[in-house]
């Protein structure tokens, strides 16, 4: 039983979720006022569009890849949902519809000419801030009604963001982690050449999952606008960061398709949470990107930490 | 074949072409005596993309997955501090630099540190340590609003016979990294390493202390050039470093660098850069908003890295 | 039920060259169903790429590739392989690391998809378990990642005999028993001979040449990328076989050798060095001046050993005890040894550098007149020594690397098997240059799986699976003895 308890395997999985609690405990304890719905729902609100950015963060690290694009492709999709979502519907769904597609395309051209993604995307990452910039110059537009209706539920006992985190968490499992298909997605980042092998176009696990990605950006730049109502092109720029972080706070590893969308979004939720605690502890605010970057950092010692134990073993 | 090798070869030449088409289109549009307005505009802010290039270049050559992310955190970082402790004193001017070179050290080692201890790939490690030092620039550099020491502010927008010194001696700093890159056992070493890690260790390269240098030359100089650059533009700002993270990987990739690593260039990083510029001034001159602008030129980028990419190591 | 002759897979004149390698050079095969086929050949033999021609992962240059009958040559390629029934359990593994046991079941069978696959692709590996190795210990919810490489393979090789919807005709089975131990090898082999009473057929290598014995009912020995003689199973003994395989070399310079051999005891020594698994804990020693010969097959621990005493050279530090400057030689020139975006001269010139530096700076001319020089003690076939390192052959790129290594400060030479590939020309130049610089006082450490080469040592050591089994003096030096130590007495 203790060896079941101390395996490196076990305190891997744990290590998110125990982060997140002991910061939840720690600001519970610092303001125990914030122990209530809506203590909760105001400290929480941002998870959503965080945590699903962080989701399609993860589809491309499954694979062995990494978007430095996902922030301003966010603020592009709040701009186009802000702008013509709101104004000419069928015009709005399309547009959001061709981001999709070009994100899978970007996934296609990655795989066909063996490009670094990091260049890749760093490049796009102009593209869809300059897509943004000019449908929407000067921050503004409205939010569509039904957008901002969704964001504003109120769930009864647990506040909205943590139920739609959550079911957010249980989709993505259910897709990537239950479905037949999705093993061999995983399997695509965990060991390309047996999937080849075995007779799957790594072309297409690989667009799968970039378009993935990119429907849930689209689905963090609604969000987001839900919240704030109007949108800007810039709104989303640390949210490529946020994801790349969440990610990893939720025990996902860089390469080898080993991913927990589970452990994602609570690790979505535990960088909203710094925030908060941050301001409690009456840090200033400089050292809130900080103490994100240092979070991830003693994740990532403990983590490897944990690693050389096993190596051990 | 062999003329397919040449142009492999000498892939950086275009990016001196496309400035000088680039630089020619502008000329023609506005006419007269503006064309070299434009060009000394241009090497006056390319020198600043150069330095932070170099460093760039010199990591990317180590191999696929080197990458400084933290470059604009440390940029930032490096030109609060040297304002901070100069204080607008042309006496404290040796000790400023001394104080920013300092933080390029501090940052370069803990890069290091995380990428050997932590076996973290280097985009995340870098990535983490620019949140802690873009923070630490933050707090320290709060409501910064000195004035670099006259002395450097003089240096850094001096112009000889109507060329911008700075553009000079960092010309001439680009020869001696070429001549680094290519003569001395640092280089050569990079090189090797950047094409096949594994037979560089086994011809007797020291992979380590050379990926140690790698990662700190480049904090070094993105620390020199936040400090130039708060002197060119009359004090540090927080977000001064921002533009220069596309820049610097750009300007590198541009210029005839290998993504995949062991092939590098020194010359094709100022012809990246000036394109990069003239390109800019170029959409500008052409009253091109600045949406389309920040289109081209990540479509550029894009361009270049998939025309360029496939030269994989035969495997 | 009762095993037809019908064939099932049938080469014919099949080639594969790799640059100037013959890998293949025209073979024909034929496997029937029921019937198991043992492969068996040195190192080199060809073997493996002609498994991975069946397996579809290799396309060869000429030939013919008949699966039931109809011939497919011309689209061959793995998922025709699986669609016609022949499956393929490889060396190096193909699962992957980060699914589970049941989803590595899933990614082989595109059909086991929709509401319950998870329960049925376990179910399926489960049941197949069960059936080759009873007592397994093996969950289906168990991470591959997280299994023993004894356990990977056994889900490997179950997974190659589970069937859905596609027919399941042949099984390719390459060194299947690497990796396990005599219990779950022997409970392998006695199901290879059930279900090949079920019609379906299988090719086996393995080093372990009773396994082959025991159930082959053909035995195909391979020599030099052709096949040089096929039997019935029970025409072979363990002695016809090895003498099948090896084969006949002039021994005419014994006297000389022997007369090194006595360096052995006056000489210093400069390597001192165990190896991983030394359960009869004879080490590797070498003296100043001597030519060490590490036999046995390929992969029993001679590369690691070599870079075990590489990596304590350059750490300074290790369990290894060496005590003069090494370069090493690379066999894997690809992953191993050459700059492919370099010149020759700079190939050979990278570990001599510091000899070439002039008040800071590489001198050209310096680096040139090392390359130069060996241009003609090696003497590499090339216009220009500033073209490209691939210009070169094979051989006279592995003559650059052995410039690069003998042309350093290193008074210890590790050679990792570099002669693979290598023609005859250019390895009789290279030994008798390894030869001179003995002489001279340089000790040289020779991992090489071919036999003829051990003849050019001065003392040998053989391995089998990460130990050293065998310590023989020159005088002892037999092909058969060597043989016999690489090769297991049984399973």
């Amino acid at each position: 039983m203790v060896d079941r308890l101390t395996s490196p395997r076990f305190l891997r999985a744990v290590l998110p979720a125990a982060s997140f609690a002991i910061l939840l405990i720690a600001i519970f304890y610092l303001k125990p006022r914030t122990m209530s719905y809506f203590g909760l729902n105001l400290m929480l609100q941002y998870t959503v569009p965080i945590a699903l950015a962080t989701i399609a963060q993860m589809f491309i690290i499954t694979v062995n890849d990494l978007d430095l694009s996902i922030g301003p492709f966010v603020g592009l999709t709040a701009c186009i949902g802000a702008t013509w979502l709101a104004d000419t519907p069928l015009l709005g769904i399309l547009a959001l519809a061709g981001c999709v597609a070009a994100y899978a395309a970007l996934g296609a051209l990655i795989h066909w000419r063996n490009l670094p993604s990091i260049v890749v995307t760093l490049g796009m990452s102009f593209v869809w801030l300059g897509i943004a910039v000019l449908i929407l110059p000067t921050p503004g537009g409205t939010a569509p009604g039904w957008v901002k209706w969704l964001m504003g539920v109120k769930t009864p006992v647990v506040p909205f963001p943590i139920v739609a985190t959550v079911v957010i968490g249980l989709v993505v499992h259910l897709l990537l982690m239950r479905s037949s298909y999705g093993a061999v997605l995983r399997g695509a980042g965990g060991n390309p050449r047996a999937i080849g092998r075995a007779g799957w176009s790594l072309l297409k696990t690989k667009m799968v999952m970039f378009g993935a990605a990119g429907f849930f950006g689209v689905l963090s730049g609604l969000s987001l606008i839900g919240l704030t109502s109007a949108a800007d092109a810039h709104i989303a720029d640390r949210y490529t960061l946020y994801a790349i972080a969440g990610v990893i706070l939720g025990g996902g590893e860089f390469v080898g398709g080993r991913v927990s969308p589970i452990g994602a979004v609570i690790g979505a939720m535990t960088l909203t949470l710094t925030g908060s605690f941050l301001t409690f502890l009456k840090i200033s605010p400089d050292w809130q990107i900080g103490a994100q970057g240092g979070i991830l950092i003693i994740v990532l010692a403990l983590r490897a930490l944990i690693n050389r134990r096993e190596g051990l073993v | 074949m062999t003329s397919l090798t040449w142009i492999s070869q000498k892939a950086w030449i275009w990016s001196f072409v496309g400035a000088f088409v680039v630089w020619l289109a502008t000329a023609l549009y506005i006419g007269g005596a503006g064309g070299t307005a434009v060009i000394t505009t241009a090497l006056s802010f390319a020198t600043f993309t150069v330095i932070v290039g170099i460093g760039q270049m010199f990591v990317i050559t180590t191999g696929p997955g080197n990458v400084d992310l933290s470059i604009p955190a440390t940029i930032s970082f490096s030109g609060a501090v040297a304002m901070k402790i100069m204080d607008g004193s042309n006496a404290m001017l040796p000790i400023g630099f001394a104080a920013s070179m300092a933080c390029g050290l501090v940052v370069g080692l803990f890069n290091y540190i995380l990428i050997r201890i932590l076996r973290i790939p280097p985009i995340i490690a870098t990535l983490s340590s620019s949140f802690l030092v873009l923070s630490t620039a933050i707090a320290y550099g709060r409501g910064l609003k000195i004035k670099p020491p006259p002395l450097l502010a003089e240096f850094a927008t001096a112009r000889l016979l109507g060329i911008p010194v700075l553009a000079i001696v960092i010309i001439l700093f680009a020869v001696v990294m070429s001549v680094v890159l290519n003569r001395t056992m640092y280089g050569r070493s990079v090189l090797a390493i950047g094409q096949n890690q594994r037979a560089a260790w086994l011809a007797g390269i020291n992979v380590e202390r050379i990926r140690f240098y790698t990662y700190v030359l480049s904090a070094l100089l993105a620390a020199l050039c936040g400090f130039l650059l708060s002197g060119f533009s009359g004090g540090a700002s927080l977000n001064m470093g921002q533009e220069y993270l596309l820049a610097s990987i750009a300007v590198v990739v541009i210029g005839g660098t290998s993504v995949a690593g062991g092939k590098a260039n020194v010359p094709g990083i100022w012809g990246a850069a000036m394109f990069m510029f003239l390109l800019v001034t170029m959409l500008n001159t052409f009253g091109v908003s600045a949406g389309i602008r920040l289109i081209l030129t990540g479509l550029i980028i894009v361009a270049v890295i998939t025309i360029a990419g496939g030269d994989k190591p035969p495997r | 039920m009762n095993a037809s002759d019908e064939t099932i897979v049938a080469l014919e004149d099949v080639a594969k060259h790799f640059g100037a390698v013959k890998a293949l050079d025209g073979v024909s095969l034929t496997v029937t169903s029921g019937e198991c086929l043992g492969l068996v050949g040195h190192n080199g033999a060809g073997k493996s790429t002609l498994m991975h021609i069946l397996a579809g992962t290799l396309d060869p240059d000429r030939g013919t590739i008949r699966v039931g009958g109809s011939d497919l040559s011309n689209r061959y390629n793995v998922g025709v392989a699986g669609e016609n029934g022949v499956r393929c359990v490889f060396q190096e593994l193909s699962l992957c690391p980060n699914l589970t046991v049941a989803e590595n079941a899933r990614v082989f069978h595109p059909s086991v998809t929709g509401f319950g696959w998870k329960r049925r692709a376990g179910t399926l590996i489960r049941e197949m378990l069960d059936e080759i190795f009873p007592g397994h210990g093996i969950e289906a919810e168990d991470v591959v990642g997280d299994l023993s490489i004894g356990k990977r393979q056994m889900v490997e090789i179950a997974r190659a005999f589970t069937t859905t919807d596609l027919p399941l005709r042949t099984v390719i089975l390459d060194e299947p028993t690497s990796s396990l131990d005599a219990v779950t090898s022997g409970q392998l082999l006695r199901f290879i001979r059930r279900v090949l009473e079920q019609g379906v057929s299988c090719i086996l290598t393995s080093h372990v040449l009773g396994e082959v014995l025991d159930v082959s009912d053909r035995i195909v020995v391979m020599k030099d990328g052709l096949v040089i003689a096929t039997r019935k199973g029970s025409d072979f003994d363990r002695n016809s076989l090895v003498a099948a395989m090896g084969n006949v070399v002039e021994i005419d310079e014994i006297e000389q050798h022997e007369a090194r051999e006595k360096l052995r005891g006056v000489a210093p020594v400069v390597v001192e060095a165990a190896a991983d698994r030394a359960r009869d804990t004879v080490s590797l020693t070498a003296h100043q001046g001597e030519i060490v010969g590490l036999a046995g097959l390929a992969g029993h621990g001679q590369t690691d050993l070599i870079l075990k005493i590489y990596g304590a050279a350059m750490r300074g530090k290790g369990p290894v005890n060496v005590t003069r400057p090494v370069a090493l030689v690379a066999g894997d020139r690809q992953t191993d040894g050459i700059f492919h975006l370099w010149s020759i001269s700079a190939n050979i010139g990278i570990r001599s550098l510091a000899k070439t530096v002039r008040r800071g700076l590489i001198d050209p001319l310096a680096e040139a007149a090392i390359g130069a020089e060996w241009r003609d003690r090696i003497s590499i076939r090339t216009p220009d020594m500033q073209n490209n390192i691939l210009s070169l052959s094979g051989g006279n790129q592995q003559k650059a690397l052995f410039a690069r290594a003998l042309a350093s400060d290193a008074e210890i030479i590790l050679m990792d098997d570099p002669m693979r590939g290598v023609d005859v020309g250019t390895k009789l130049e290279v030994y008798d240059l390894i030869r001179a610089e003995a002489e001279k006082g340089r000790t040289f450490l020779w991992y090489t799986t071919e036999m003829d080469e051990l003849y050019n040592c001065d003392h040998t050591f053989v391995f089998r699976d990460g130990a050293i089994v065998a310590d023989l003096a020159r005088g002892d030096l037999t092909e058969e003895r060597v043989l016999h130590s690489s090769f297991q007495e049984s399973a």
